[in-house]
């Protein structure tokens, strides 16, 4: 069991090259970046300054140039292929901007694949799935299918499956960017939430109010990291008025 | 922000006294405004005088205090739906000192704008980020707060916006070999009409009152 504040994802000196030669383009220059359990991060910049490289980076769908990807400790760059599946499998969640629900199952039967991938029974996954489609508001509809669901039912769904099995590190890439506002701000209130409770999390995003709910916000400016929020102070600052 | 009519507002549901008054604007501007009760007395002193308010069982005129309490008269009522309906002139800019000191330190050699922009920026979502702290626990049932909150958001993330449209405006005008001298020399290029004042480089076009 990790401790609190430990961290769950930690790139050191990530560096991330495509292409060669006059082609070549350097996506990240020498990214350090650390996330505690309990701990949620948006990550901003402009289109190109490398949001999503590092994102893939992180979720060891890619590996980088150099540096290295720890994940809860665990150097990723080392491990066999097989290891590094089942960490995708079971550690690290995935939510994406368009959702990527598999359109013939229901959303109970998304949520429950990759428990199922992993090896967890049918039965205990549908109750795993239903479990987490309830907490999210979504107990009604487990039995329908993602075209029978609104872009905020989607999302949420995708969201539940991205947690389901107790996943400690959350990953999610523009998740509010094909919904409206109060859509969007359910699905940063639903990431918070998870991570008050422990899961920890990387937000991609261009909006500034949803980049607002993260314990910490890093910009990236052409692949690198240029700067960063200071700590979170209380709520209680604000109202304070001079009198 | 007007004061005034917001104690009209209040009246408008019944007659109160000043603490309740104060109370309830604290409660109806999400306890984001604090407002002190000299402040309300001064004020319903004032819509007295002007006939918009009056004592109410009040025989002698006494000085507005705890014992005393207040309706709205018709012309009260009267000048609350107009206020309501009258639509703030917002057709000149503000002076904004952010925008000033971005419109600035472009001009300025030696400074590095994107700093200048982060640094704004970073503040500016350190602020956002601690009004949506204020969201956090909220249930939505305080609905006059919720949507304070959402205002300060929105008039936040509009600054943030406009800082990364800038940003991008710059890098294609650097691409382009845009350079903050050739910026200058380019406003000289056009003198006649506009150039009212020497050496100002800033834009001087009118803007706004269009009616």
């Amino acid at each position: 069991m990790m401790s609190k504040g430990q961290a769950v994802l930690e790139l050191r000196s990530i560096s991330k090259v495509y292409g060669r030669g006059a082609a070549e383009v350097q996506a990240l220059r020498d990214v350090s970046l650390g996330v505690a359990q309990g701990e949620m991060v948006a990550v901003m910049g402009p289109s190109g300054s490398g949001k999503s490289s590092l994102l893939t980076i992180a979720g060891t769908l890619e590996d980088p140039t150099s540096g290295a990807v720890l994940v809860k400790g665990e150097d990723t760059l080392r491990m066999s292929g097989g290891a590094k599946s089942r960490i995708r499998r079971r550690t690290i969640g995935y939510v994406f901007q368009d959702f990527n629900l598999l359109p013939g199952l229901t959303a109970a039967e998304n949520v429950s694949l990759p428990l199922e991938l992993d090896g967890t029974s049918m039965r205990k996954a549908h109750l795993a799935a239903l479990k987490a489609l309830d907490e999210l508001g979504l107990g009604s509809q487990a039995r329908r299918f993602p075209d029978q669901l609104s872009g905020g039912e989607r999302q949420r769904v995708a969201i539940a499956r991205a947690v389901v099995g107790e996943r400690s590190l959350l990953l999610a890439d523009e998740p509010s960017g094909a919904l409206d506002s109060a859509n969007g701000e359910a699905v940063m209130r639903l990431i918070h939430t998870y991570c008050k409770r422990g899961t920890a999390a990387v937000v991609v995003t261009h909006d500034a109010q949803l980049a607002s709910w993260a314990d910490r916000v890093v910009f990236l400016r052409d692949g690198r990291v240029a700067d960063q929020t200071a700590a979170p102070a209380g709520p209680e600052t604000l109202l304070e008025q001079p009198s | 922000m007007s004061v005034r009519h917001a104690l009209l507002a209040l009246l408008s549901e019944e007659p109160k006294y000043g603490l309740q008054l104060r109370e309830e604007f604290e409660a109806h501007t999400g306890e984001v405004w604090p407002l002190n009760v000299g402040q309300v007395y001064t004020t319903l002193q004032r819509l007295e005088r002007d006939g918009l308010v009056a004592a109410v069982g009040d025989e002698e005129p006494a000085e507005p205090g705890p014992q005393k309490a207040y309706r709205i008269t018709d012309a009260g009522r009267a000048e609350l739906a107009d206020w309501l309906r009258t639509v703030p002139d917002l057709s000149t800019p503000p002076r904004d000192d952010l925008v000033m000191k971005i419109l600035i330190a472009v001009r300025v050699p030696g400074i590095d704008v994107h700093e200048v922009i982060q640094a704004h920026r970073r503040y500016l979502i350190e602020l956002m980020q601690e009004w949506t702290r204020l969201k956090e626990d909220d249930d939505g049932a305080d609905l006059s707060f919720a949507l304070v909150v959402d205002s300060e958001l929105f008039r936040l993330d509009s600054v943030v916006r406009w800082l990364d449209a800038a940003e991008g405006r710059l890098r294609r005008a650097t691409a382009d070999g845009w350079t903050p001298a050739l910026g200058a020399a380019g406003a000289h290029r056009q003198p006649g009409a506009n150039s009212a004042r020497p050496g100002a480089a800033l834009p001087r076009r009118r803007l706004g009152v269009r009616r």
